[in-house]
């Protein structure tokens, strides 16, 4: 490795062709996640502006700066940015995109150019909630629940819903991709049996998508004809129902969890035995847990409604089915401790995120316990303790995963190592923010302060301030990383084919790939994580 | 047992006032020492190993494949752990959703955003709700917009309030004091001041309060002026030759159908019969009954419910002028609906 500041020697896919043009219209698998990693960095910063300013606003316990209806908007905006238009695609359309392919052998996707119809469908559902943003919002919350959406609020509810009706498009396209590319196009020698496991995690997340988001899709159209043409689905008062609208709403949404946090347990099996040098311990099970969550998640959604309007007989049993589906999890996070016993263990930066985000994910599973367990479900729901509870996974999970991973495949991505000292302190950074921010809202929770509210009781005020003072160490904490990959693209060290020694295929080529990824087809006769089966020399490219 | 509220003037355990409460606490401990428990003992093997096998100690990884003995092993303890926190939170949840007998019924209406509460003894409240300490209470809930949620951190209970559906939940507060009431279902631009004050009152505070507090007839006297406004009366008769059921004794009776269905006399057939009247047609009458939905509020169908609960005797459905004044005392009229 040198630094050069020479442009890279080979040709790859980044400088093969530079014209906006061959952007925007390439097929590219590698490029359209560059297109996504874009764009979902977008959506992230605008849903932590969101963010930062209701953390402001809390401060005080009277309200300082908006009315009761703007903060409802920003916990409305904040919410669905993050959750359609930042979490679901984040690892699927950016790490999955780029890897996939790469990971099990292939040129390219089964259908390139729908993988890039997606990514067109996911900017026009993002351009459609942006302009209902700037045309003033929407404040039904991210949850749509009705008939206050549709009968009571005045926001621009069906043009959100439209966004995302037609990006949750774009997110079936990807999970088809994915499923039959995964099926159809594994190089000679790569069996099921031999996927590693960020493979099978997107392949169990390609079927949520592909089996829950119609359900949204419906859901959304339901609430848009109620809305506009007053035909009695979920309003009482036009004979519908309230509560069928939640069973709507969460048959997607529970699935949609896992949607979010699937990939990033497929991120972490991979960072752990990267940096322990180690086979990851009981493959089989981590493998199979990923398609039994994925199964599980769908019997589970009511228990998002256990004081909502459910018989308690029917709520005994989606209590059941959630401790059942935690079960996988808790498989995982075994297996991954386990994996690093007698390993060779390297403090990478990517290493620390795979550390906090069992940590977080852990914790945010536990407390995922109390809220299956009914008679506690009744004090805490609705509460902070839901909010604290479900960041743990989302932004304590997927985050951590998401930017671990960032940052192990960065040199196979830009062909740069990022800098490493700076790499651990971001990490460090945003693991303090993190807990500064949610944990004080568990005790919050307990103490009874409800969700969504805008002013609240004076007690409480300690706790959050607290959070506030925590979001913003996590603030910087996350424009770190911003700051230093982009310095890297250009000053980093420039990244061999496989700077740390890993088994997966991605690491046999060059980094950055060819266009096709592969310039020799590869054979593959070794099991995923089989560390006597990587070359010596890792300047070696076996296969470009 | 867990009195401990604030340390240093930080709140950081809610008061516990309810029987639910100390049941709810003891659950939330064990959740905590259990998931605690775990939690660190995983953070301590992460930790020692990360430290002990780092690559500077331990450069060369001992390759692993797995153990199916201990696969089975945490799998089955997993289960077992989480079978017993589902017994424990599922029996309290039924605890908590079997309405005990003898309980006093209070009436609530949530609407955007405020609290109304409508004692049977005619007592109308505004987002505060005064009861007795150690009596089991019983709130039939409704909501007349949009879903709001019944919420006491005190007495660690929660319920939505739906629109279209009387929905019951039961406490019995058993500490005497001031207690928060928060919706706890977002339900629009003022939801987080949809708040109120529970009062937690001594048994003989809360018979003065109910004396002093001004109301003039009961409930159900106010749902039988309306029978008698609403000319429910001229059809619901107690003689045979009535055209529509007598509803003497009718509440919590089980009711043929015309379609040879049954159904339970409970407070939502009863709403749903005057809001809806051909859903559901009793056995050998005709769906003549005009239907009241726009000419009457939630309040008043819960004062017409209360009435048609406490008809035990045929001489209670006798024509009101012929009757002498209600146990309670007359109650000034108020033209609320047209007279018949």
């Amino acid at each position: 490795m040198s630094t050069a500041t020479a442009p890279q020697p080979q040709s790859n896919y980044l400088n093969e062709e530079s014209s906006l043009r061959s952007w925007l219209l390439t097929t590219d698998h590698k490029r359209i996640a560059i297109l996504y990693t874009l764009s979902i960095t977008f959506f992230f910063l605008l849903g932590g502006i969101f963010a930062l300013l209701i953390r402001i606003e809390l401060l005080s316990p009277n309200g300082m700066w908006v009315s009761d209806e703007t903060y409802n908007k920003l916990f409305s905006m904040h919410g669905i940015i993050m959750v359609w238009f930042f979490l679901v695609p984040s690892i699927p359309t950016t790490l999955g995109n780029f890897l996939i392919p790469l990971m099990i052998g292939a040129k390219d996707v089964a259908f390139p150019k729908l993988n890039l119809l997606s990514w067109y469908l996911f900017m026009a559902g993002g351009i459609f909630t942006v302009y209902a943003i700037i045309a003033g919002g929407v404040d039904t919350g991210w949850t749509f629940y009705t008939p206050l959406s549709t009968g009571y609020v005045n926001g621009h509810v069906i043009t959100a819903a439209t966004g995302i009706f037609i990006a949750g498009f774009g997110t079936i396209l990807t999970g088809l991709n994915f499923i039959v590319t995964i099926h159809r196009m594994r190089a000679p020698g790569m069996t099921w049996s031999r996927l590693p496991l960020f493979i099978w995690s997107n392949y169990a997340t390609s079927i949520i998508l592909v089996l829950a988001t119609p359900v949204l899709a419906i859901t959304l159209l339901l609430v848009a004809v109620e809305r506009f043409a007053h035909v009695g689905i979920f309003d009482p008062a036009l004979g519908g129902d309230p509560v069928l609208f939640q069973h709507l709403f969460w048959f997607y949404s529970h699935p949609a969890v896992y949607i979010m946090i699937l990939p990033g347990m497929g991120v972490v099996s991979e960072l752990i035995s990267a940096f322990s040098k180690k086979r990851v311990f009981g493959y089989g099970y981590v493998a199979a847990s990923s398609i039994a969550i994925a199964v599980f998640g769908f019997l589970v959604w009511a228990h998002h409604m256990f004081v909502a309007g459910i018989s308690v007989y029917a709520a005994m049993v989606f209590s059941l089915l959630s401790y059942m589906v935690s079960v996988p999890s808790a498989i995982k996070v075994f297996n991954w401790t386990a994996t690093l016993y007698k390993g060779a263990i390297a403090y990478k930066t990517p290493l620390f995120y795979a550390i906090g985000f069992i940590g977080l994910f852990t914790w945010g599973g536990m407390t995922g316990l109390f809220l299956a367990s009914l008679g506690m479900d009744v004090h805490v729901h609705d509460t902070y303790f839901v909010i604290a509870h479900f960041h743990y996974i989302m932004v304590g999970g997927m985050v951590m995963a998401y930017l671990g991973g960032l940052h192990y495949w960065w040199p196979k991505i830009s062909g740069r190592m990022y800098p490493e000292a700076w790499g651990r302190i971001a990490a460090l950074i945003i693991f303090v923010g993190f807990n500064l921010t949610f944990f004080p809202q568990f005790i919050l929770g307990y103490l009874g302060m409800p969700r969504r509210y805008h002013t609240y009781p004076p007690q409480f005020q300690f706790w959050h301030v607290l959070s506030s003072a925590g979001a913003s160490i996590l603030g910087i904490g996350y424009l770190l990383p911003l700051c230093y990959l982009l310095w890297s693209i250009k000053h980093g060290e420039v990244a061999g084919p496989n700077p740390w020694g890993s088994t997966g295929l991605e690491w046999r080529t060059s980094s950055p790939p060819p266009t096709h990824n592969f310039n020799k087809l590869p054979v593959v006769t070794w099991e995923a994580y089989d560390y006597s089966s990587v070359p010596k020399n890792r300047e070696e490219a076996p296969y470009a | 047992m867990f009195l401990l509220t604030t340390i240093h003037g930080i709140p950081v355990f809610p008061t516990a006032a309810s029987t639910a409460a100390i049941q709810q606490d003891r659950l939330a401990w064990f959740l905590l020492l259990v998931t605690g428990g775990i939690t660190l003992f995983i953070a301590v093997l992460i930790v020692t190993f990360a430290i002990r096998y780092g690559e500077h100690r331990h450069p060369q990884a001992v390759q692993i494949e797995g153990n199916n003995l201990l696969e089975l092993g945490w799998t089955a303890a997993t289960l077992v752990i989480f079978m017993v926190m589902f017994f424990w939170g599922a029996r309290l949840y039924y605890h908590e959703y079997t309405e005990p007998p003898h309980a006093i019924h209070i009436n609530v209406i949530a609407k955007q955003w405020m609290w109304k509460f409508q004692h049977a003894e005619g007592q109308r409240e505004i987002d505060e709700l005064h009861v007795p300490v150690n009596r089991p209470v019983v709130l039939t809930m409704i909501s007349q917009d949009v879903i709001h949620s019944f919420f006491v951190p005190a007495f660690r209970l929660k319920k939505d309030v739906l629109p279209g559906r009387y929905r019951d939940l039961w406490f019995q507060a058993d500490k005497i004091g001031k207690y928060q009431l928060f919706c706890s279902q977002y339900c629009g631009a003022e939801h987080s001041r949809m708040r109120g004050t529970v009062y937690v009152m001594s048994q003989a505070d809360y018979a003065k309060w109910l004396q002093n507090s001004g109301a003039m007839g009961s409930a159900a006297y106010d749902g039988e002026r309306l029978f008698q406004d609403l000319a429910c009366i001229t059809c619901h008769r107690a003689d045979s030759t009535a055209r529509g059921p007598n509803l003497v004794g009718l509440y919590g009776r089980t009711v043929h159908l015309n379609d040879g269905s049954t159904v339970l006399a409970d407070d939502n057939y009863i709403r749903e019969s005057i809001l809806y009247p051909n859903a559901k047609i009793v056995a050998g009458f005709e769906p003549i009954m005009p239907t009241f939905r726009g000419q009457i509020d939630e309040s008043q169908l819960l004062d017409l419910v209360e009435y048609i609960k406490s008809l035990k005797t045929q001489q209670q459905l006798e024509p009101y002028n012929n009757r002498s004044a209600p146990p309670n005392g007359p109650r000034p009229t108020e033209s609320r609906t047209q007279q018949p």
